[in-house]
């Protein structure tokens, strides 16, 4: 316990004077700021309040700027301590291995909780101010939040997992990337493809619907576009989101922490340093 | 019972062997150095014992307990080779994460980092500090909880002399409380007066575990006698004493220990042809060149 509080702490200043946080946590309120505002204009013709219309926006915003975000804070979590020959040091400690990974979890999944409880917070804000009904959208925010954090979650393991299998933080660096670019941009392009291919067969109706489910952003996506009507309606897909239940898409979600941080530690006991 | 046990250790890696049948022990207050060329199987060993890269057969006992067991780890410190903190943590903070894996209070960080010399610079990142500065942080932090074992591999590489000596001192009270420690060192003339006994690794064997004086005998290696002579008189003092003349005052001899008395006697039997005289015993580089040579035979 001792020594996750002790890894948790280090981690936390570490990042606060590394600017990780100043940086998340503005780039996060700018973004939902500037959508807000953005979405401002059409909400009559939706029949949606201002703050659904808003979840609409940053639930399309997170999609790729959460993932990246917990990439950029974990990377360096495995491969930075061996490289600087801590790692090695630590292990000599009567610490758990699994403990050292609990403790920058601690932090990393924090400090992201944190940006985005400013940003979403930003955003809340601004739409009250723009529209006395907002409150219609409060609980899909809170959905936002939380779902949110745990997709941070997801990734902040997967960028372990990625930083566990590099010996150096600039491999660690470069295979996060990758993975960015394949599970956020590449996969949906790649469905999309073989829908097209496929027109309307046997696999648009059995193997896509679990594939999009399977990718922890296009559940997330699924689930907060799904879970309320208003955000629905403001996004325009309605149709699309109702097909998927949107409890198996939070479980995708839910799961997917589990599984990350799992691989992770499997493969960070691996590591001789 | 000696704090480390280690019986017939090997190690092998791919085809070629790291360490060979390592046996030797460390008591309660006994400082051992490890000598040995790069790649000679030092830090391997080090691994062994702190059980972060398991051996192959053999026997290591850390305080009786197995390598990496807790019970182990909860008495051994450790300081890598060229360790690096992380630039952006300050020297407090960096000893302060130390001693919350060793469930000691946070508050012990400034009296750690005094000890070390290190006060003045607590609160400043550790990315400002020179290599002698960041290898104090990692002495400070080997010194947390006063451990029963000691792992010190090459831990004065970037300390100036007073440091050094400095850092020896803390080594020298710490073996006064009990503390066995075990430290690996290119520096030879330098461990040469700090420790107990030296164990010279050649390509993972040990070729030598003995005191110096131990190893001086052992290797029998001559002793050199430099004997400046009075002006004009170098020729006849070299002609007397059977040696060779290195420059125009100097005359060079070597004889074996045992007969560096009677050799003594006769240069001051020459007494008014000299003018002085220095006695060269064979230095541990000397005796570390003559043991790593003779293993790679």
């Amino acid at each position: 316990m001792s020594g996750i509080i002790g890894f948790a702490d280090a981690e936390f200043r570490i990042a606060l004077r590394n600017r990780w946080i100043i940086i998340l946590t503005v780039t996060m309120a700018l973004f939902s700021l500037v959508l807000t505002l953005a979405g401002s204009g059409p909400t009559g013709t939706l029949g949606a309040d201002q703050l659904s219309v808003t979840v609409a926006s940053l639930t399309g915003l997170a999609v790729y700027l959460v993932p990246l975000m917990a990439l950029l804070v974990s990377f360096d979590a495995a491969a930075g301590e061996v490289e600087r020959g801590t790692l090695g040091l630590t292990l000599a400690y009567p610490v758990s291995r699994p403990a050292v990974l609990l403790g920058k979890i601690v932090a990393h999944v924090g400090i992201l909780a944190l940006a985005l409880l400013v940003g979403y917070g930003v955003a809340a804000i601004t739409a009250f101010w723009l529209d006395e009904d907002a409150a219609q959208g409060l609980a899909a925010l809170v959905r936002l939040y939380w779902s949110s954090v745990l997709l941070g979650a997801g990734f902040v393991g997967l960028g372990y997992l990625a930083s566990a299998l590099s010996r150096r933080p600039a491999t660690a660096a470069g295979l996060v990337i990758g993975l960015w670019l394949v599970a956020i941009v590449l996969y949906d392009l790649g469905l999309l493809a073989a829908i097209v291919a496929d027109d309307g067969g046997a696999f648009t109706e059995t193997v896509f619907p679990w594939l999009l489910i399977g990718n922890p952003a296009d559940a997330f996506r699924l689930f907060n576009l799904a879970a309320s009507e208003a955000t629905a309606a403001a996004s325009g897909v309605s149709g699309a989101a109702q097909s998927i239940a949107p409890m198996r898409a939070l479980a995708s979600v839910a799961v997917w922490p589990l599984i990350a941080f799992g691989l992770a530690a499997w493969r960070f006991r691996r590591i001789v340093p | 019972m000696d704090n480390l046990i280690l019986d017939k250790v090997c190690k092998r890696f791919d085809g070629f062997e790291a360490l060979k049948d390592v046996s030797f022990t460390v008591g309660a207050g006994q400082k051992i150095a490890l000598l040995g060329h790069n790649g000679a199987g030092k830090t391997t060993l080090m691994k062994a014992i702190l059980g972060l890269q398991p051996h192959d057969s053999g026997r290591i006992k850390v305080m009786g307990a197995a390598p990496g067991s807790r019970a182990a780890r909860m008495q051994v410190a450790y300081l890598p080779e060229n360790v690096a903190f992380h630039s952006a943590l300050t020297g407090r903070e960096q000893i302060r994460l130390y001693l919350r894996l060793r469930r000691q209070p946070v508050k012990l960080a400034d009296e750690l980092l005094d000890r070390v010399g290190l006060a003045h610079a607590a609160g400043r990142r550790i990315g400002t500090y020179s290599k002698g500065m960041r290898q104090k942080v990692g002495l400070a932090q080997a010194l947390i909880g006063r451990p029963k074992l000691m792992i010190l591999d090459e831990p004065t590489s970037g300390l100036d002399p007073v440091s050094r000596r400095e850092f020896y001192a803390i080594l020298d009270e710490l073996a006064a409380q009990g503390t066995a420690i075990l430290l690996s060192s290119h520096a030879l003339t330098e461990v040469e007066a700090r420790t107990d006994r030296i164990v010279i690794l050649s390509r993972g064997r040990v070729v030598a575990d003995d005191t110096l004086a131990g190893l001086r005998e052992q290797a029998g290696l001559p002793t050199h006698i430099q004997i400046a002579a009075r002006p004009g008189a170098a020729d006849e003092v070299a002609q007397a004493l059977r040696g060779g003349r290195s420059n125009g005052v100097i005359v060079d001899l070597t004889c074996s220990p045992e007969d560096k008395l009677a050799r003594l006697r006769e240069i001051t039997a020459l007494r008014a042809k000299v003018r002085d005289l220095d006695v060269v015993p064979p230095s541990l580089d000397d005796i570390y060149d003559h043991f790593s040579r003779r293993a790679g035979k």
